[in-house]
């Protein structure tokens, strides 16, 4: 009895340029993940090439993996993974944690301004328990900003919200893209890639579409033409 | 620089779950203070049977009568008559280590005056002896030479027996007292030397010539023992030799195992009564040393318990750009902040408890530095030791799938 190889991903070949906001959809099983973790460079792919920053990520080693993973990129969780009972101050300073050039006071200073992009100034020192998912998640991002990375990789990042509140999380996206964030948004939602400025679709594991977006929907103006909560 | 910042990040850890780390730090915090604490009582009384010895005057060496085996029939040693006036004269003579020397009779007896009677221990002695026991005057004087010669009837007491039969704070000396009907006139009063380590009462006796106990209280011709002063109390040893080698010839005794006599200096004395408490020191400090360790698998278990259920923090740290090393460190940090944590406590309440014994139930206690050292030393080694397997274990995890644990 062997292990049968499975080809999460087969032949495939793109790039993301600087300041583009690309959507990553396909169904479960289509490679998507898989393609997730070797752009976060938490997994490295078996064959071929990836570049990130001119940095190319298959001869690295894992620590060498860790320091990219530290430095160029920000991850969002579908989940938010945010450290329970820690200020949202802390939560963001985390990875800076892990970088020995940034002072205590650098780290605080730079979480501050993270959060204030995200519209939480006002929340420094609350915990996630005192947050809601809409805000946990805006942690969340804050903390991808934090490193200034080079790309930020979304996770599903609106699939544990409400409509109304992923499309509030869809206009930071959309905003933060506008400020020159480069952006990688992996979701099986339709009217989520409508947001994006290119769309790639994956299913088993191959590419079958890349499609720039000819006709950007904004996410504030959708955001306002959702029915008024009572 | 670095190290700080995994410092700081275990030390947030440790203080999200407070009573869990309290309760974690309870067996190294009992281990610790119970080390400290019996090691203490066990110095205490160790030095407390030291000084005692050593107050009956350090450089003294004893002749007692041995568990002997003459003709193949071993004899009880206080029924043995084996060591005669005649050993006493021949130790004095041929000895060269010794400055003083004294044989020793003793018997007990009531003591009657007047109206007032106590029970009591003579000991008929030469009147060297005071300065062999290191014991002092308070009042009046010693008995010479010449009244040992002749037997005199007189006799020096002790604090106690002042107490008990002159209550009314006269002097006693020049008073006469009977023991077991002889009359003795008192000469001399000691200065108290108060209760020895075993509750014995040391003012509890009267002195007088051996002559006269010998002849007139106990009509024996043997002795019960010999005390000796070495010239110095380095040289206590060599005079134990050189006294036990005069008694072989003199008693003709060729094979060592035969000796129905035992020599011993005060070191021994105070060996013989250490080594009982030392055992009960070490039983006490395995029994310390044993909670010790559960404490650690304590650690252990926890630690283990908080990495499965921080699986997914741990992947978030290796997505966020922490390297295995630097989630091993966090985690080993943890574990040895909580047992050094668990045995400073442990020391402070360690020299609370021995200063609660000693104050409170007046046991001697002496807290030793290398007890502090010791156990503080486990507890480091405790936490690198029990902290690492879950630390490795948390280090060597993939991102991906911690990411996932539910």
């Amino acid at each position: 009895m062997g292990q049968e190889t499975v080809h999460a991903l087969k032949g495939i070949s793109f790039g993301v340029e600087q300041g583009e906001f690309v959507t990553i959809m396909g169904s479960s099983g289509s490679g998507k993940s898989t393609m997730l973790n070797i752009l976060g460079c938490l997994d490295r792919p078996t064959s071929g090439s990836y570049e990130i920053d001119q940095v190319s990520v298959g001869e690295l080693t894992k620590n060498e993996l860790a320091k990219i993973r530290n430095e160029k990129i920000g991850f969002i969780f579908q989940s938010y993974n945010l450290l329970a009972r820690t200020s949202a101050i802390e939560n963001v300073e985390l990875p800076l944690l892990y970088n020995s050039k940034y002072s205590s006071e650098e780290r605080r200073n730079k979480a501050i301004e993270a959060l204030k992009m995200v519209g939480l100034g006002q929340r420094l020192d609350h915990t996630p328990a005192q947050l809601s998912g809409g805000q946990q998640q805006r942690v969340a991002i804050a903390r991808s900003l934090v490193n200034d990375p080079v790309v930020i990789l979304a996770d599903e990042a609106t699939g544990n919200l409400d409509t109304r509140t992923s499309y509030e999380i869809m206009a930071l996206f959309q905003d933060l893209n506008k400020q020159g964030k480069t952006i990688v948004f992996v979701t099986h939602e339709d009217d989520i890639a409508a947001f994006s400025s290119r769309t790639l679709e994956f299913r088993d594991g191959n590419v079958i579409s890349n499609n720039v977006n000819r006709n950007i929907l904004s996410a504030q103006k959708e955001l306002d033409a959702l029915p008024k909560k009572e | 620089m670095k190290i700080l910042n995994l410092l700081k990040i275990a030390w947030r850890a440790i203080k999200l779950n407070k009573l869990r780390t309290f309760l974690t730090m309870l067996g190294i915090i009992i281990g610790v203070a119970a080390v400290i604490t019996m090691l203490a009582i066990g110095e205490g009384s160790k030095n407390s049977i030291r000084t005692q010895i050593s107050s009956m005057g350090s450089n003294m060496i004893t002749i007692r009568p041995g568990a002997g085996m003459r003709g193949g029939v071993r004899t009880d040693p206080s029924e043995m008559q084996s060591i005669k006036i005649e050993d006493y004269e021949v130790i004095a003579n041929k000895s060269s280590l010794l400055t003083k020397i004294s044989p020793v009779v003793s018997g007990s007896g009531q003591v009657i005056t007047g109206a007032q009677n106590w029970p009591s221990t003579i000991y008929g002695v030469s009147e060297a002896y005071l300065d062999i026991r290191a014991l002092e005057i308070e009042e009046g004087s010693m008995f010479t030479q010449s009244d040992v010669r002749s037997a005199a009837k007189v006799a020096i007491i002790g604090q106690t027996i002042v107490e008990n039969l002159f209550p009314d704070g006269e002097s006693p000396i020049g008073k006469m007292i009977r023991f077991n009907k002889i009359p003795f006139k008192i000469i001399g009063v000691l200065a108290s030397k108060g209760e020895n380590t075993f509750g014995q009462d040391q003012d509890d006796l009267l002195v007088a010539p051996y002559t006269t106990v010998q002849k007139r209280i106990l009509s024996i011709n043997y002795l019960n023992s010999i005390v000796a002063s070495a010239i110095s109390e380095e040289q206590a040893n060599d005079a134990v030799k050189e006294v036990t080698q005069i008694m072989r010839d003199q008693h003709s005794i060729s094979n060592p195992a035969e000796d129905d006599f035992n020599v011993f200096s005060m070191e021994e004395l105070i060996s013989m009564f250490s080594s009982t408490s030392e055992m009960l020191t070490l039983l006490l400090v395995a029994v310390a040393a044993i909670s010790l360790l559960i404490g650690g698998i304590g650690i252990m278990n926890i630690m283990y318990v908080s990495v499965k259920e921080r699986t997914r923090e741990i992947g978030l740290r290796l997505a966020v750009g922490g390297r295995g090393m630097d989630i091993l460190i966090q985690f080993l940090i943890e574990a040895i902040l909580i047992s050094i944590t668990g045995g400073l406590i442990g020391v402070t309440l360690g020299f609370l408890s021995t200063f609660l014994i000693s104050n409170i139930l007046s046991w001697p206690t002496q807290i030793t530095l290398y007890s502090v050292i010791i156990s503080f030393g486990v507890c480091a080694i405790t936490g690198i030791f029990f902290g690492w397997y879950p630390a490795k274990k948390a280090s060597i995890l993939d991102p991906i799938v911690a990411l996932r644990y539910e």
